[in-house]
């Protein structure tokens, strides 16, 4: 239940409609960023080019399918986010900007479906 | 009156200034950021790969190994040094410190010798780990 007052609701939101949501956001991925971005590259290292099997074996590992998993939504929150800011920055024309946008959550969207649905995949059947 | 606001004259921008550490650090932390936005679709790729069978594996696979492809590669991971090492950098501005114009130059230096440092590094370790 939502306890806040209508006023404590829109305070400090401004003109831009929302408030710190967007920087903190960006804030905590970069955070978690860190850490399983220098996990992917030492996966990437050791499995890039690998031989099938051993590259199933690898993400049939629990620990690894999860990690991977959080690799691709921490990284593709954080590249939305990041994206939006570029298009805002550069583009002036209020229907392309607003096309441009959608693109971009569509696409971290499409990329974060497939990558996820080919995780699980691997971690169930592989 | 409709063109009013669009033949005013517009403020300087990046072409007027002299280019700086800090400022060409900025810039390619932007630049990185969008790269490494394109660049997931090299790991869909894999990833969907790895999961359609070793057949489709392998008729994809060979492709990371040849040479343009490695080139991509190892650009992607200079991207992502420098995103990572840029975004440390911005952490410390969060937190209000290092905005002495010298530290800040030189703090801008140390992003590119040491995102360089840390690509090399990694290449060295695939190439040790690989063959």
């Amino acid at each position: 239940m939502d306890m806040r007052t209508p006023l404590g609701k829109v305070r400090g939101l401004g003109s831009a409609k929302n408030g710190t949501e967007h920087f903190w956001h960006q804030r905590v991925t970069a955070v978690s960023n860190v850490p399983l971005m220098l996990f992917f590259m030492f996966f990437i290292v050791r499995y890039a080019g690998a031989p099938y099997a051993e590259a199933v074996s690898a993400l049939s590992n629990p620990f690894v399918a999860v990690v991977m998993a959080l690799v691709v939504l921490s990284g593709l929150i954080h590249m939305r986010l990041g994206m939006q800011v570029v298009i805002e920055d550069y583009v002036h024309n209020d229907a392309v900007k607003l096309g441009l946008l959608m693109l971009n959550t569509f696409f971290a969207i499409i990329v974060g479906a497939l990558c996820l649905f080919a995780i699980l995949k691997i971690a169930f059947t592989g | 009156m409709a063109n009013v606001t669009r033949s005013r004259p517009l403020s300087p921008h990046l072409q007027i200034y002299k280019p700086i550490p800090t400022m060409v650090m900025s810039i390619l932390h932007r630049i990185t950021g969008v790269a490494l936005y394109f660049g997931t679709i090299l790991v869909v790729a894999w990833l969907i790969a790895v999961a359609s069978g070793e057949a489709r594996y392998n008729s994809i696979s060979w492709i990371f190994g040849t040479i343009p492809a490695l080139l991509v590669l190892f650009g992607y991971s200079w991207a992502l040094f420098h995103h990572m090492l840029g975004g440390i950098r911005h952490f410390m501005w969060d937190m209000g410190h290092g905005y002495e114009k010298s530290f800040s130059t030189k703090l801008a230096i140390g992003n590119m010798i040491g995102s360089i440092c840390l690509t090399v590094l990694l290449w060295i370790v695939i190439y040790l780990v690989r063959f």
